[in-house]
């Protein structure tokens, strides 16, 4: 299997990594779903199987000391840079002990401590956001870079532009990981887009801009280093497409397979993209490679789904939020 | 003519759309979702198959670009609607609202007027959190230029759109989801509810509740409880934010003496002190009890099923508001 684009020569512990993480998100993804079913969890859930590659090789790119941004489908990036995964799962459960203390939600995951700033469902809200936090690097020198992570569908708000436009500018040190999944909401993207090449968007800014397979975490990885040490060397912004599929639908667990009530997306579609499943085929290139072993595989997908179980442990002991502290964060 | 036919709420939204498309070609209503039950529920249901994609435009997510073009496409002389399936994407908009069609008609000297209606749905609950659950009509009443109206039930929801529609200004319609399954006889034939103009939905001597919207519902729930305890509170329904029906809240506070004023926005700022100061400064003399806002507490609405519930008010609040200023 020959579709894997990126450098191979990586050792071992971090190409295992680079599958353990995807795993984690995505049995950490996968494990909402009944609870959502069962209305446990109510918060709405913009899940981010299929994704898993993105937010991987992007994190795995950065160090704790960079700055991420996410929007509505954001568990795979707080999880990608190193945020709790018993924090966000109490989150999503609405608890005291989650991230945002039971006031935000899956919509609202924030781990300032490992560089995750925040994430918030107006889309495109975070992008201007991260082009601060680049602002703030440049001002201190300090070397920090930026990642803004959203979608196709925020492509069509003007702020995207007047982010490229002044990062470029200033030369900030902030990456565009815009994650094209061919959906926003309802819309397939051929009805939100003449120019369907996402990555051509950047260049008249002057922004060095590529299109990615999104699902092979190695190309990821490897574009996300050069970003990394463009934006490093103060010659950034750099503006990345990595196209990608969703397994879900928008919201929750639902598919949006043609036919159903949420009538959208192909089944040959997600069929396809479904033979392109990031971890599968990055697992199966390990094994080929003789990089590890199914058998090795099968112990850590064991091990990820106890710690997953143990999350939801945790979230379901833990407390919900007290009334009498409804306005405890409340300044003004 | 049958005077008995029921409508939900989303859909007397829906046929007031049909009716005014069908008998004005140039209505059009652009807006994300409208192809889609999945932002707008049932009321734009039938429009595209109907006026197809010229007048029916589902679009890319562009909230400030979309709204200025239904702005400008009324200043070119059509008659838009522009939907914001979520009012709290309306912040994007806001430039095109207040900068440009608040203003365009007194800033021109009242050479063109702008036959716009803002159409915003309030989506809140379901552990939505603060930017999926606010209402934004206090805002928008603060601008000069913006007529706000907030229907609480299917007949004024009709009348309403209706009239926004053949408004020549600027309207911000403002329904909220929480109405939607709401059912009465609705009237098939087009008809409009006046823009300015209250209701007096229950009337009574004891207390005046002054609400609008899903409000109105909480406190006729509040007075069939209150009623029982030999309480009769009477009820005003603004249906319109802005201008209100400053008369009939004052003859209403005139008649009962005491007024608590109920609203699903923030405190500060909000409708509910707007009312309260309206009735401050012209029925200071008939008040016999002080003022009460039943408002949102001034945070932001958390996610959070237990903080949620402590968050919005209900009957319960209404209930012991109107008794604490009874005793
Ligand atoms: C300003 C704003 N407008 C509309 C929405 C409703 N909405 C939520 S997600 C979404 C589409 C997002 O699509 P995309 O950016 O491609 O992300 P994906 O869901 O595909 O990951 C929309 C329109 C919103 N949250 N914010
Ligand atoms: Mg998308």
């Amino acid at each position: 299997m020959r579709s894997l684009g990126g450098n191979v020569n990586y050792p071992k512990d971090i190409l295992v990594s680079f599958y353990r993480q995807m795993l984690l998100i995505r049995l950490c993804e996968e494990s909402f779903v009944e609870p959502i079913l069962a209305r446990e969890v109510c918060c709405p859930c913009h899940l981010y199987s299929g994704e898993e590659a993105v937010a991987v090789g992007v994190c795995a790119a950065l160090t704790e000391r960079d700055y991420v941004f996410g929007n509505h489908r954001s568990h795979g990036h707080y999880l990608a840079k190193g945020g709790s995964m018993q924090e966000m799962v109490a989150e999503i459960f609405c608890r005291e002990a989650g991230c945002s203390r039971g006031r935000g939600g899956s919509m609202h995951l924030i781990a300032p401590e490992v560089g995750m700033l925040g994430a918030a469902p107006i889309v495109a809200g975070t992008i201007s956001l991260a082009l601060g936090a680049a602002l703030a690097s440049t001002i201190r020198k300090d070397g920090r870079v930026a990642v803004s992570f959203f979608g196709d569908g925020a492509t069509g708000e003007g702020v995207l532009y007047e982010c490229m436009n002044f990062a470029a500018l200033k030369k900030l040190p902030i990456i565009f990981v815009c994650e094209n999944n061919y959906y926003a909401t309802h819309m397939p993207i051929r009805e939100c887009r003449v120019e369907r090449e996402i990555h051509e968007i950047a260049r008249p800014f002057g922004i060095e801009s590529r299109q990615i397979d999104g699902n092979d975490v190695l190309q990821v990885y490897d574009a996300g280093l050069q970003a990394v040490e463009k934006c490093r060397s103060g010659n950034g912004p750099v503006f990345l497409e990595c196209l990608t599929y969703r397994f879900r639908g928008h919201v929750g667990p639902d598919d949006n397979i043609q036919g159903s009530h949420t009538d959208i997306r192909p089944l040959d579609e997600i069929k396809l993209w479904r033979e392109k499943d990031p971890i599968k085929r990055f697992g199966d290139y390990l094994v080929d490679q003789r990089i590890t072993t199914q058998e090795e595989l099968k112990m850590a997908r064991e091990e990820i789904a106890r710690t997953v179980k143990d999350a939801h442990n945790f979230a379901r002991r833990t407390p919900l939020p007290r009334v009498e502290e409804l306005e405890k964060y409340v300044f003004a | 003519m049958s005077s008995h036919r029921k409508l939900s709420y989303s859909l007397a939204i829906n046929e007031a759309l049909h009716q005014m498309m069908e008998t004005d070609p140039t209505v059009f209503l652009i807006g994300q979702g409208v192809k889609s039950p999945w932002y707008v529920g049932d009321t734009a249901q039938g429009l595209l198959e109907r006026f197809g994609t010229d007048r029916v435009i589902d679009t890319p997510v562009s909230e400030n670009a979309m709204t200025g073009a239904a702005v400008g496409a009324a200043l070119a002389g059509m008659r838009t609607v522009v939907v914001h399936p979520r009012m709290d994407f309306m912040f994007y908009a806001f430039d095109p609202i207040i900068n440009e069609a608040a203003n365009w008609y007194y800033m021109n000297g009242g050479k063109l007027s702008v036959p716009v209606v803002f159409w915003g749905i309030i989506n809140r609950g379901g552990e939505q959190a603060a930017q999926h659950s606010q209402s934004l009509h206090g805002m928008f009443a603060h601008v000069p230029g913006l007529k706000v109206v907030m229907p609480a039930t299917p007949y004024d929801a009709k009348g309403l759109m209706i009239a926004a529609i053949r408004e020549p200004n600027p309207v911000v319609f403002i329904d909220d989801r929480w109405l939607y399954k709401l059912e009465e006889p609705v009237p098939e034939e087009i008809y409009e509810v006046e823009i300015g103009r209250g209701n007096v939905v229950k009337a009574g001597n004891d207390v005046t509740i002054v609400a609008s919207s899903f409000m109105v519902q909480e406190s006729i729930k509040a007075s069939e409880i209150l009623v029982k305890e030999g309480i009769n509170i009477e009820i005003v329904d603004l249906r319109t934010v802005k201008p209100l029906d400053e008369n009939l809240i004052l003859a209403s506070v005139r008649k009962t003496g005491r007024l608590v004023v109920v609203d699903g926005g923030w405190r500060t700022c909000g409708l509910a002190a707007e009312v309260s100061a309206l009735v401050s400064e012209r029925a200071f003399d008939a008040l016999k009890a002080p003022v009460v806002r039943i408002t949102l507490p001034d945070c932001p609405a958390p996610a959070s099923a237990t903080l949620e519930k402590a968050y919005y008010r209900t009957s319960t609040d209404i209930i012991q508001a109107v008794k604490s200023i009874i005793r």
